[in-house]
């Protein structure tokens, strides 16, 4: 069940994301765009049907509780023993990487986690590790180093308690949380 | 065996083995104890019967009986149980019925040493609580040899009614040492996380899990927890500021303070056995790494090791020489040792592909640690000289296993129909026993020191 959620989630962002990262790569932000040749067919660009780009506000704080903006989502989920952040989850970071760099005063914790197998300590370290994963790649992406902290909750905060495949995949996390948030 | 030196007939002077007892004592003023002045016979005759190598192969058990005390039926706490508790607890001795006689036997010239040999008995515990006018109590005992109709060990304690139980621990640690020649752990503490809903309490109780106390409690996880080598004060992680920081915290006082709170996380923290250092992981240089930190948390952070990878779960030898932790720099999580000035790792484990979480044994010469095997992880022993590599447990989850201070046990936690329990398996995998009730989610044990 879980896999399936997250496999319609993902398949919701990538199609956002062809909305989203429009508007900014005109800013200049040399982003690989070739993320999904395997994926869905893209949505129709908003250029084919006369896009209005004006209409779109620099983006504020209200986005990022906006269920309806990629912003909104805050997981990068990881495989089994990874901290290589997948395809699908390029456009978020970006999303959240572009969004610190036109906010400069704007801080943010990336929380990692693990799920629960093996060492509580270890796991810390690995959580530490995807977290990190995140951080550098929004850093790649113009974010400062110093407007992202990254944190590991190893396997001590789980999302679901199961103990099977779908719970652990679940907990194979890192999480962005705004400063104040 | 060294631990009885000959002991001249008529002469005040205690067997060896009880003088770190009576120490331990003085010192701690909970109790205030005598020698009894009676005469001794020669141990020497004594040791060929009682000195019985528990551990390793061929073990039995010592087969002993704890006659109820004279008076004790009156007390809040009675001592005997708690002693042949503690006795049985520890897998290596045989409780023998003490039922049936009238009267009970409380002093050397009561027993009636054919009814124990009928019994197999090979010691009987005898002695006796007095209340004194001040409100506490003379609690007495001897531990007697039913082959040779000698005394082994006696002393007489005065306490009061809450410190009964620790003086029926202290009482037990006697025997033990006596009988098996390896020091009681009966009277160390334990400390540990209970999980209670959503709230974490880290507690304190006496090693058979009598007397917990909440420490601190906290509605974020807190993990980690480590004894100073003195026992009193413990370092502990806590997720409370949204992100692991490591915290030291007084034991008598109750006060703690964060000692490593930098950016990123901060955990895995493991005392140098002066108690002056704290090995701590810090990511505020990325990654997971080996600093030592001022215990106190004063002075910044020396940085130990200077990998790419994951390098955590620090661990000090006893004599502060070497450290051992757990790293994935070969590709997979193993365990490593390196000399604590610096300079390289060497790998120990070389069988599996997961091995992390190695604390060393208090004699320095092997390492407990956690395997899987399969999916299971599990609590192994490995010897440094030899390599050669023991698995003691067969649980689906074992995690943080932590030596007794005499080396003979090993706590841990596993789980139980879905929670956390605590456990204990003898360092030669012979005798396990589960240290909790199913109460509450129980994890992250951690065996304190002897108290000093």
């Amino acid at each position: 069940m879980n896999r399936l959620l997250t496999a319609t989630v993902i398949v919701f962002l990538l199609a956002l994301a062809g909305c989203a990262t429009t508007p900014s790569e005109q800013a200049g932000a040399a982003v690989e765009d070739r993320g999904k040749p395997g994926g869905p067919p893209a949505a129709p660009k908003p250029a084919d049907v006369g896009a209005k780009p004006l209409v779109e506000k620099p983006v504020g704080a209200a986005a990022l509780k906006d269920p309806g903006n990629i912003l909104s989502r805050r997981s990068v989920y990881f495989d089994f023993d990874s901290n290589l952040v997948k395809d699908e989850f390029r456009p978020l970071v970006t999303a959240h990487a572009r969004y610190l760099q036109q906010n400069p005063g704007t801080r943010m914790r990336i929380e990692g986690n693990a799920d629960e197998r093996g060492s509580r300590e270890y796991n810390i370290a690995l959580g530490q590790r995807r977290s990190e994963a995140v951080k550098q790649m929004m850093q790649l992406l113009g974010a400062r180093p110093d407007q992202i902290e990254s944190v590991s909750f190893g396997e001590e905060k789980p999302r679901t308690t199961g103990h099977d495949e779908a719970s652990w995949a679940e907990n194979r996390r890192a999480d962005i949380v705004y400063q104040g948030e | 065996m060294s631990l009885r030196g000959d002991t001249p007939q008529g002469r005040t002077v205690m067997p060896t083995a009880i003088i770190r007892p009576m120490k331990m004592i003085w010192l701690q003023r909970l109790v205030y104890a005598v020698a009894f002045l009676l005469p001794l016979a020669p141990l020497s005759s004594a040791r060929a019967a009682l000195t019985i190598e528990i551990i390793g192969s061929g073990a039995t058990q010592f087969p002993v009986a704890v006659v109820p005390f004279r008076a004790e039926g009156g007390l809040a706490q009675p001592i005997t149980p708690v002693i042949a508790s503690d006795l049985a607890r520890s897998g290596l001795f045989r409780m023998v019925d003490s039922g049936g006689l009238n009267p009970l036997p409380h002093e050397p010239q009561d027993l009636n040493y054919s009814i124990w040999r009928a019994r197999s008995a090979d010691a009987v515990v005898i002695g006796s609580v007095s209340p004194l006018s001040d409100g506490r109590y003379d609690v007495r005992f001897r531990l007697m040899d039913v082959a040779k109709q000698v005394q082994l060990a006696g002393f007489s304690y005065t306490a009061s009614a809450a410190q009964l139980r620790l003086t029926a621990h202290r009482i037990a640690d006697v025997v033990y040492e006596t009988l098996t020649g390896a020091k009681g752990v009966f009277s160390t503490r334990v400390a540990y996380i209970v999980k209670k809903g959503k709230r974490y309490e880290l507690q304190v109780a006496d090693a058979d899990g009598y007397g917990a106390q909440t420490v601190r409690w906290s509605d974020e996880p807190i993990l980690s927890p480590s004894w100073s080598p003195d026992g009193t004060r413990l370092a502990y992680v806590s997720l409370e500021r949204k992100k692991p920081v490591v915290y030291v915290q007084s034991l008598t006082t109750g006060k703690y303070q964060a000692v490593a709170n930098y950016w990123g996380s901060n955990s895995a923290p493991a005392w140098s056995p002066d108690g002056k250092i704290l090995a701590v992981v810090l990511s505020k240089d990325g990654g997971s790494q080996i600093f030592f930190i001022n215990s106190e948390g004063k002075g910044e952070p020396r940085r130990m090791t200077f990998s790419a990878a994951i390098d955590t779960e620090p661990n000090f030898s006893p004599d502060g020489a070497l450290m051992l932790f757990t790293s994935d720099r070969g590709g997979s999580p193993q365990i490593y040792g390196m000399p604590v000035t610096g300079g390289e790792a060497r790998r120990l484990t070389f069988e599996g592909s997961y091995n992390v979480t190695p604390r060393f044994s208090p004699d320095g010469k092997s390492f407990t640690f956690i395997q899987r095997n399969g999916g299971r992880f599990n609590v192994a022993v490995q010897d440094l000289t030899t390599r050669q590599v023991q698995v003691l447990t067969d649980g689906v989850i074992d995690e943080s296993p932590s030596f007794a201070p005499n080396g003979r046990m090993i706590l841990y936690a596993t789980e139980a129909r879905g929670r956390g329990v605590l456990s204990a398996v003898s360092s030669d995998g012979r005798v396990k026993q589960r240290l909790t009730e199913e109460a509450g989610d129980v994890r992250e044990p951690a065996w304190g020191p002897y108290p000093k």
